[in-house]
């Protein structure tokens, strides 16, 4: 090997002072031009959209990371490096405030989230025509949703199964997802011959093609999603310069497109 | 605890399942003199590096109605096995091998090969010589091989979260049950389960290393 001729000693010596500079150089890039943001999993389609938008409009880079609010909002109280966090729910970023660990006054609602019972197109089970009455059909056999444990969509699941009156008949029919996005899964992979999910879901490229009816909003409790700055955000002007941009009319445009409603107007 | 015993049913099978298959594999990457062997092992060794959600996302397309498992099994049986106790005991099984399997190819490569022809000279088939000779010599393997496959088994998350649909008393094992409860931030409950699971963890792994090291044996010394 010509590993003789390198002095191993040497370069080991230098290794802490390069990797220095190189975490420098990158504290520095982030400081400037970049935000991290916390999103809800039922946020994948639309905010990699809004993101984009707001790249090219403010010059300021964004780094979205997708998963269960419930998971952000644990790692958010031990300190996790986000600047924003968009939550599914609101209780999550109402609780951060409460103890201090978000701005003060950034607190928004920025929509409120619609659930669709959702088929494959191929189903044997109309539910475009039939509505939640195609859940009692013997040919569906499993339901997924998301666990109501701790998955917002999952609640409003269950509570509009539980107004409209089969949540027992279709209890042992029930399959749960560790979020929205998995329950969606399920249903996709054909392992459950329906589900419900979030609409921002059902709109989305992947699913577009399945058969959806909307369950009306008045069947379950409002899904209030919210938004806050927190109070480690390394960025806070650019942070609050997108939250800014998703209030705008055209924030709130991507955000209709892709299934989301708004608390001033109920769903239709 | 309803978790907690369905997860202990559930590395008992598996445990169980793993020893039966586990042992004729073992003892053919053992013995086996084909040239491909190491295709075999490569096979088997793969669960090791494979993330479970590699694992989980295939067992969840091969047990749906388009798979190929799971169009037998609908055939067979009139139901999917994607949520259901079955469908996990199949995924396990997967996901645990190399834990049997290998402790077992090691101990039968150990056994000394004089005693083995010494066997044959005195008349004794393979399959008398194995039952007689390489299964008692391999105890300590066996040991092993039964007891990390359970408690790997028991540690299992990733491919249960991705095939199980967290079913209570079905499919909600210990580890989902722990990170059901984090999510909805019951720490305290998760703390005490976590806990209970670090316990059994640690006292299983025990017995692996004392039997290996020989502090104590569970059969009679010869």
């Amino acid at each position: 090997m010509t590993g003789g001729k390198i002095n191993w000693h040497k370069w080991f010596r230098g290794l802490p002072f390069v990797i220095a500079i190189f975490l420098a150089r990158h504290e520095m890039q982030a400081q400037q031009k970049e935000i991290r943001i916390a999103a809800a999993a039922d946020l994948k389609f639309a905010m990699g959209e809004l993101s984009e938008t707001f790249e090219k409009q403010s010059g300021t880079k964004v780094n979205v990371t997708y998963g269960s609010s419930g998971n952000f909002f644990s790692q958010m109280q031990n300190g996790a490096p986000f600047d924003l966090f968009f939550s599914a729910d609101i209780a999550y970023p109402q609780k951060l405030e409460a103890d201090g660990l978000a701005e003060p006054g950034t607190l928004y609602e920025y929509a409120v989230g619609r659930i669709v019972i959702w088929t494959p197109a191929d189903a044997k089970v109309d539910v475009a025509k039939q509505g939640w009455k195609a859940l009692l059909d013997a040919r569906v056999e499993k339901i997924a949703i998301a666990n109501p444990e701790h998955a917002p969509y999952g609640r409003a699941a269950v509570a509009a199964l539980q107004k409209t009156g089969i949540y027992e008949s279709v209890k042992p029919k029930l399959v749960y997802g560790e979020n929205i996005s998995q329950a969606a899964q399920f249903v996709q992979s054909g392992n459950a011959q329906a589900g419900i999910v979030a609409m921002s879901l059902a709109v989305s490229p992947a699913m577009r093609e399945g058969k959806r009816w909307e369950i009306p909003a008045d069947l379950h409790p409002r899904i209030k999603q919210g938004a806050i700055v927190l109070k480690d955000a390394r960025n806070k002007e650019a942070a609050r310069a997108f939250l800014e941009f998703v209030k705008s009319a055209a924030g709130r445009a991507k955000l209709a497109e892709y299934g989301f409603a708004f608390p001033e107007k109920p769903a239709q | 605890m309803e978790a907690l015993w369905l997860s202990m049913k559930l590395a008992a099978c598996v445990a169980a399942i793993l020893l039966a298959i586990g042992v004729p594999v073992a003892y053919w990457l053992a013995y086996s003199t084909w040239r491909g062997k190491f295709l075999l092992e490569s096979l088997v060794a793969l669960p090791l590096v494979l993330p479970p959600t590699v694992l989980g996302f295939y067992a969840l397309v091969a047990m749906g109605p388009r798979g190929p498992l799971g169009k037998l099994w609908i055939a067979l049986f009139g139901h999917g096995l994607a949520f259901t106790f079955t469908g996990l005991i199949l995924a396990s099984v997967l996901y645990s091998f190399p834990f049997a399997v290998q402790p077992l190819i090691v101990s039968f490569e150990g056994v000394d090969r004089r005693l083995l022809d010494a066997s044959a000279v005195l008349g004794a088939g393979t399959l008398r010589t194995f039952w007689r000779v390489i299964l008692p010599l391999s105890l300590p393997g066996v040991v092993t091989a039964a007891v990390l496959s359970f408690a790997h088994t028991l540690g299992e998350f990733g491919v249960v979260l991705m095939v199980g649909g967290d079913l209570a008393g079905v499919t909600r094992t210990v580890s989902i049950d722990i990170y059901d409860r984090v999510q909805s931030l019951q720490y305290g409950e998760a703390n005490r389960m976590a806990l209970v699971l670090l316990a059994i963890s640690f006292s299983v792994l025990s017995v692996v290393y004392a039997v290996n090291r020989r502090v104590w044996s569970p059969w009679p010394a010869k």
